[in-house]
């Protein structure tokens, strides 16, 4: 895991294989699915909590005027739900830390 | 959700797995992507959304109760930013 590579699934599943010791495919598998899982109830309207890792936030957007930011036109944006995720403070503090 | 709850639904889809095994892998999971940003990497989750770290600069803060002047060293923070598929879903 050097600074540069991006972890991706792929990293994931490796992870999971050789610490779980599931084999590969089902290791990819069972990745997949936890993040189908949270998706999943995301897109229900729950909020997932992982302790010790934070927790994602769904938030309701009231309707609003926005501006083409290229034609200077003025367009409604539609009320819409965003995501956000607040970190627990295990995991601010071990990144605040790493320097 | 909260985690014991995704532990099981995978439990669920998997009657094969130990229920420790899913547990483990779960915790495993998350350890990895923590790990990660705490080397000041990124993961990168198609469809979920990126993990990512931002710095921030060194500020004076004030503690709230008494106003006192203290300093807050620069830092990294945590960043999610959700992916494309998962930004559609949550609206539709």
């Amino acid at each position: 895991m050097s600074e540069t590579h991006t972890l991706t699934r792929a990293d994931l599943s490796d992870v999971v294989h050789r610490e779980i010791g599931l084999s590969r495919a089902d290791s990819a598998a069972t990745v997949e699915q936890v993040l189908t899982m949270m998706c999943d109830a995301m897109s229900g309207g729950q909020n997932v909590k992982i302790s010790g890792f934070g927790t994602f936030v769904l938030r309701d957007k009231g309707e609003r005027v926005g501006r083409n930011p290229k034609t200077g036109i003025e367009v409604p944006i539609a009320p819409r739900r965003v995501l956000t995720f607040r970190a627990s403070n295990m995991l601010r503090d071990r990144i605040a830390e790493a320097d | 959700m909260i985690r014991s709850e995704l532990v099981q639904r995978v439990a669920d889809a998997n009657p094969d797995l130990p229920a420790k095994d899913v547990e483990r892998l779960v915790a495993t999971i998350f350890e990895a992507i923590s790990a990660q940003l705490a080397a000041g990497g990124r993961v990168e989750l198609r469809g979920f959304g990126a993990f990512s770290t931002r710095a921030r600069d060194a500020r004076t803060g004030r503690n709230p109760r008494t106003g006192e002047p203290v300093d807050v060293s620069a830092k990294r923070v945590p960043y999610f930013k959700p992916g494309k598929e998962m930004r559609e879903r949550l609206n539709v």
